[in-house]
């Protein structure tokens, strides 16, 4: 079936909850306004559940309600994952087979952004989430650059380390920063380097849209929960081709 | 509040006498080298003031005008005031000026005679700034009399952040309004890898506000009406961190604010700055803060973000030693040291309530006389608002029950969005309703003899002394070098700022630190 609605307690009730900030004093009108909000949304009916006065002129609100939408799960586009996923093992085995050589990664946070715990997840031995960061694989030669890394520097580094492959970490988003430092790196491997000598350019980051690849100018996106298994098996599917 | 854990103090006493040992190589480096840093302090303490057209503060202009002539190994004040007596310029800025025009040729005094003049104009000079600095810290303890302190401890610390100082008075006021006893200004992200600071008020930074003596100075003029308001001295917070953290201890000296953030070890494990440059930087700062009557905080929360909060749990207590050491050493008091840790361990993992209880009791132990610096998780927050709500009405429950001094307020929203104004209240009802329901819970709080916590906390302890002894044998810089904090590996010889330090040649003088350890 691909046609859903929410579900609160009961199949079909298409009950959600909403929280949001009006600029308005605490009132009857205040509480009105809320409601007029929601049904704008789309809940109706929509029940006030809370309502509280924050610092001079604010209201916080709680509401739930019954939405009218329909979901079409037919309709959804998403970017699936498509490629196999490797275990390091398995990761290792390959690079050694078609390769024979270790794969040389570099991988940085660019412009100001000095929040290194993407690329630190996916890098570190530490890792995340019970596995262990990139720099585990013992076939992946890893370049960590950390954090606030110059576009120029990271191509030059690039080159230097004969990079197969790029991954760059974009935490800070405020004015879109993320967009434009991918924008501006794809666009300097493509100035620096031929076709067929540019390392494969990935990006990651919570707030990116994984749809965006193309027009921000990189082979890949990687949002929010990412692993470092399905990196290092991407890297392997992309470069190499899959296995089996 | 202390005993609870049944420490031995020979154990105690044993950690600090390592710590001791493992810092003194460290200091000797501080007080056998210079950074551009520490003479741009010397210079704004000095009066030197304002930016060029590009922006480039005259500090800078002037500070490498200098090092061009003659090195930086003598230190800037006598080349400069020798060169006010030879061109008769009685302003500094100005100097700084035809300096930068390359009107000005700088040497080191070399006549008896010369070199003492030199020697009093600097002392002059600087000692106004110093003046200014004890005359802020006066007005402090005013304020705090004619308003007084927070009723209660932790007192409440929650951040700002919107990149414009103009955005960030309002926020600040609003947030003091709903208790907030200390403001924290975060500062752009960009700001520690820059070799200069900013001038002036600023509206544009990457999630934080640039840290400019303006800045300060408005926004704590700000506060300075709110707490008359709430009739409670607000605090104010920034950061001496990165490249230019002795002059921003000083701007903050000179405008009054009220703690710093000031790690010994942040910038070199967290920003890849080099470890000789920050050491240096770091001494100079302290001395600056011990005399502004500045409470610093350290950063060892951070270990805890990269590094498992379980496994690592005492390389933060080592940090917090070593903290101490360095803090005393540069003539800090115990009141003046939030120490800091944080509320890291996984919640999936079975007793990590109690674990945090112990941790957080160890370090309220080993410093009974800090304010220590409690942190509220970051690493286990996912996007779950809810469980983040939870988890953070547990971290505010260690801080209770554990005399915590300073609380920084945890986000339901963190690592989702920058606070958003009903995050902060939500946030704050959460802190409010635990220490008020908890109350004087602490008093009943008392770990069974030769528990879990107990064990737990002399666990940690006797890992930390381990860990001390091989940094003393291994030297404190190779166990930087070799990845002991946090995983990062950060060689001396490496590094953002290594071109900015230089060995003390053997005229070297600085009027600050010399009127700063008199």
């Amino acid at each position: 079936m691909s046609i859903v609605r929410p579900y609160g307690d009961t199949t079909g009730d298409g009950m959600v909850q909403l929280s949001f900030t009006l600029p308005v004093v605490h009132d009857k009108r205040a509480e009105g306004a809320a409601l007029q909000l929601a049904a704008k949304m789309g809940m109706e009916p929509a029940m006030l559940v809370h309502a509280k006065p924050m610092g001079d002129g604010f209201t916080f609100f709680v509401v739930y309600g019954r939405v009218a939408h329909l979901v079409d799960t037919d309709q959804v586009q998403v970017v699936e994952r498509d490629f196999p996923l490797l275990s390091a093992k398995e990761v290792n085995a390959v690079i050694k087979r078609r390769l024979r050589r270790r794969l040389n990664v570099v991988g940085a946070c660019i412009g100001t952004d000095a929040h290194t715990v993407g690329i630190d997840a996916i890098l570190n031995v530490k890792g995340i989430a019970g596995e262990k960061g990139l720099e585990y694989y013992r076939e992946l030669a890893v370049t960590n650059m950390g954090a606030q890394v110059s576009v120029p520097d990271l191509v030059e580094t690039a080159r230097a380390q004969k990079a197969d492959a790029v991954l760059v970490s974009q935490v800070v988003t405020q004015r879109d920063a993320h967009l434009q430092n991918t924008r501006a790196m794809s666009a300097a491997f493509r100035e620096a380097l031929p076709a067929g000598k540019r390392p494969l350019l990935i990006v990651g980051g919570p707030r990116f849209d994984e749809l965006m690849a193309g027009e921000l100018g990189v082979d890949r996106i990687f949002g929010r929960g990412t692993t470092p298994g399905e990196v290092a098996s991407y890297l392997v599917h992309a470069l190499l081709g899959s296995q089996n | 509040m202390t005993g609870k854990l049944d420490l031995d103090p020979g154990v105690v006493a044993k950690a600090r006498a390592l710590a001791a040992r493992a810092g003194q190589p460290v200091v000797d480096l501080a007080r056998s080298h210079t950074t551009v840093s520490v003479e741009r302090a010397v210079l704004r303490l000095a009066g030197v003031q304002g930016a060029d057209s590009d922006g480039i503060p005259w500090v800078n202009r002037l500070v490498d005008t200098v090092r061009a002539d003659v090195g930086l190994g003598h230190g800037v004040a006598l080349p400069v005031f020798d060169a006010m007596r030879s061109t008769g310029v009685d302003d500094v800025t100005v100097l700084a000026q035809k300096a930068a025009a390359g009107a000005v040729r700088f040497a080191v005094p070399e006549r008896k005679a010369d070199l003492a003049a030199a020697r009093r104009a600097a002392r002059r000079a600087t000692g106004a700034g110093l003046k200014l600095v004890d005359r802020r810290r006066a007005e402090r303890d005013r304020l705090i009399k004619r308003y007084g302190d927070p009723r209660q401890r932790p007192w409440i610390y929650l951040i700002v952040a919107t990149g414009d100082i103009f955005e960030d008075i309002p926020q600040a006021q609003a947030a003091a309004r709903a208790g907030a006893d200390v403001i924290a200004v975060i500062r752009s992200t960009g700001q520690s890898l820059l070799d200069y600071v900013p001038e002036g008020a600023t509206r544009e930074g990457f999630a934080g506000t640039y840290a400019t003596q303006e800045n300060f100075r408005l926004m704590r003029a700000a506060l300075d009406e709110t707490s008359k308001e709430l009739g409670r001295y607000v605090r104010l917070t920034n950061y001496a961190s990165g490249l230019c953290m002795p002059e921003i201890a000083a701007l903050a000296g000179m405008e009054r604010l009220d703690m710093m953030l000031n790690d010994s070890m942040y910038g070199i494990l967290f920003r890849d700055i080099n470890p000789i440059r920050t050491f240096v930087d770091q001494r100079f700062s302290r001395q600056v803060h011990a005399r502004a009557g500045i409470i610093i905080n350290t950063g060892e929360d951070n270990y805890l973000t990269t590094a498992d909060a379980v496994e690592a749990a005492h390389t933060v207590t080592v940090s917090q030693l070593l903290n101490e050491f360095f803090a005393h050493e540069a003539g800090l008091a115990d009141w003046q040291l939030g120490l800091g840790h944080a509320f890291e361990i996984n919640p999936d993992l079975p007793d990590s309530f109690r674990m945090e209880l112990a941790h957080a009791l160890l370090a309220r132990e080993l410093f009974p006389d800090a304010p220590l610096k409690w942190m509220p998780p970051t690493k286990h927050m996912t996007g779950d608002v809810f469980r983040g709500n939870l988890l953070d009405g547990f971290f505010n429950l260690v801080g209770a029950l554990t005399g915590q001094g300073i609380l920084l307020v945890g986000m339901m929203t963190e690592a989702v969005v920058t606070p958003w104004l009903s995050d902060r209240d939500i946030a704050l009802q959460n802190v409010r309703y635990v220490l008020n329901g908890a109350g004087n819970l602490h008093e009943d709080f008392v770990p069974a003899p030769g528990g879990f916590i107990q064990s737990r906390a002399h666990e940690v302890l006797g890992e930390a002394v381990g860990l001390l002894a091989r940094i003393v044998d291994d030297t404190l810089l190779d166990a930087i070098a070799d990845g002991t904090f946090g995983i990062m590996k950060r060689p001396a010889d490496r590094g953002k700022g290594l071109d900015g330090v230089a060995r003390h040649e053997d005229d070297y003088y600085n009027p600050v630190t010399e009127a700063l350890e008199a």
